[in-house]
């Protein structure tokens, strides 16, 4: 690699691409041939077989649960993430920059170890599963609860952080203006401040969607693999892995990457939005 | 206590808050710790030293340096053709390197075993040249390359962008060469960002899981990660075994997150 051309790109055509050549070789063989060589194992018996892989009772059921669990989670997380933004950014109090380090920790800790961690607490040996299970009679681990806590875990850092800097940024003489008119702090807070955060928000919130549908390592760990109850997509992916269903494999695997693109999409385009209103 | 917060109904969220947070991610991490010393520190002693966990942890630890590596060059160069260049296809390209973030790990080994697998694409081609990818460390290490492909671009595009362009064109009119102008001029800026995009790579690929276990297998002894050595270990009912390597695990990608948050807030700061 000739790193001596970076800065001649501005004069000759042939440095430019000795640079984007080696990046367009490196993305595409890495990211496009592989997606393209699924799609085409997916596609090769046809549209047909694709969907019927896709409706077969285990998969549908895998599916649903995956998406529910990870819906379900957003709106929590979508909730909770408003409301840690809000006090990081708005409030002085004891404790606060131990409040905000622990936030991104699930950023760092694996997430095979995320479930690990969860299946101490839930399980049947762990001090609050046991008292749930027994006095309560709700079963966290192997059921779908442990699915949409292990998904919170894992997406907690991603709304928090993308409301984090807008709220930081907006104008408080708004706020105070509304607070001197009278207005209440939950009804400043609606007509104020939320409206500028709905974009963070709904880009946050389907990011964090999108990761969920795939999350394989704390899910496979809290819920385990049975079909029809805990199964949910990834895990039905690598099982069809396992008994050599290409068939099957290749069909979910196609769904995941269909709505996580689509997704993907989505968010860059509310993103985009809403920056283009900020410049205007 | 300094605080600002006026009314019960500011006490109220800042409760809920850190009720939610205490909840959701203490709670756990409290939990692994007591669990992995609930029959006592000589066999959590054991555990840590136990053979298969060290040979799985060295070899997560081969692979994530391999992919630091590699990372750390053409993330670099990505970052770099993406701000400073303009062409049909970059946003193309810009959307293809969301991807690993969005695709499930396992779909990713998937999509290396139908490449890569004996009845893959390049199954043939691979088993005349006589090499072996899938269940195999090769594989492992694509495997983890996809998954932490964003992680250095993210890192470095927003820090080159800001690179000041009159810096480098005053040293071209001084006569320096390229290569003077790379190395004296503009590396020194990217150093922290680098450093800071090679940690967060790091820890990634030291906890990869899901793309790992299809493409390599887990055989243990051959192709057992430290995550895979953690599944295994919880599958044949080794609780202690477990725990104690996904304390290591964790606590290690924790730190060194921490150790370069802190290295860059420093650097930032001055």
């Amino acid at each position: 690699m000739d790193l001596t051309l970076f800065q001649g790109e501005r004069k000759s055509g042939l440095s430019i691409w000795a640079l984007r050549v080696p990046v367009l070789l490196y993305i595409g063989l890495m990211i496009l041939v592989p997606l393209l060589v699924i799609l085409q194992d997916g596609f090769r018996e046809g549209i047909g077989e694709l969907v019927h892989q896709i409706t077969l009772p285990i998969a549908r059921h895998a599916i649903s649960l995956t998406l529910w669990t990870a819906a379900l989670m957003t709106l929590i997380n979508a909730v909770m993430g408003l409301a840690t933004a809000y006090v990081l950014v708005r409030y002085e109090f004891p404790g606060k920059r131990v409040l905000n380090a622990i936030i991104d920790l699930p950023l760092s800790i694996p997430t095979l170890v995320t479930g690990v961690m969860l299946v101490m607490l839930y399980g049947p040996q762990g001090v609050l599963g046991n008292f749930l299970a027994n006095e309560l009679g709700f079963q966290v681990i192997f059921a779908p609860p442990g699915i949409v806590i292990a998904l919170l875990f894992i997406s907690f850092p991603f709304v928090v952080r993308t409301i984090q800097p807008v709220l930081m940024n907006l104008d408080l003489a708004q706020e105070k203006a509304a607070a001197t008119l009278g207005a209440k702090p939950w009804y400043t807070f609606r007509t104020v401040v939320l409206p500028n955060l709905l974009p963070p928000l709904v880009s946050g919130s389907l990011l964090s969607f999108s990761r969920a549908i795939g999350e394989f390592g704390a899910v496979v760990i809290v819920a385990g693999n049975i079909p029809l109850k805990t199964q949910t997509a990834a895990v039905y992916v690598l099982g069809a892995v396992e008994s050599e269903n290409r068939l099957g494999a290749s069909a979910i695997s196609l769904l995941l990457i269909a709505v996580a693109t689509l997704i993907l999409l989505t968010a860059n385009r509310v993103q985009k939005s809403w920056e283009s209103r900020y410049e205007n | 206590m300094k605080t600002n917060i006026r009314g019960w109904g500011g006490w109220l969220l800042l409760a809920l808050v850190v009720a939610y947070v205490v909840f959701l991610i203490v709670a756990p991490l409290t939990a692994l710790v007591q669990g992995a010393f609930q029959n006592g520190l000589r066999e959590a002693g054991q555990s840590l030293t136990a053979k298969p966990f060290i040979q799985a942890l060295w070899l997560s630890v081969r692979i994530a340096v391999a992919v630091v590596a590699i990372q750390a060059i053409f993330g670099t160069l990505t970052a770099w053709v993406l701000t400073r260049q303009s062409f049909f296809g970059k946003a193309l390209l810009n959307g293809l390197l969301d991807i690993p973030f969005a695709l499930s790990p396992v779909v990713v080994g998937y999509m290396l075993l139908l490449l890569f697998g004996r009845n893959g694409f390049l199954g043939p081609l691979l088993e005349s040249l006589k090499l072996q990818v899938a269940f195999a460390v090769p594989g492992m290490f694509l495997a983890t390359l996809f998954v932490s492909l964003p992680f250095m671009v993210r890192e470095m595009a927003p820090v080159i962008a800001r690179l000041d362009l009159s810096q480098e064109k005053a040293a071209e009119t001084l006569g320096a060469s390229r290569w003077r102008i790379f190395w004296q001029v503009i590396f020194p800026q990217l150093k922290t960002a680098l450093i800071y995009g090679m940690t967060l790579t790091f820890a990634r690929a030291l906890g990869e899981f899901g793309a790992v276990l299809v493409i390599g297998g887990g055989v243990q002894g051959r192709t057992e990660t430290a995550t895979l050595y953690i599944f295994r270990s919880l599958d044949e009912r080794q609780h202690t075994d477990a725990y104690v390597a996904a304390i290591v695990l964790g606590a290690f990608s924790v730190l060194l997150v921490l150790i370069a948050d802190t290295l860059k807030r420093r650097r930032n700061a001055d």
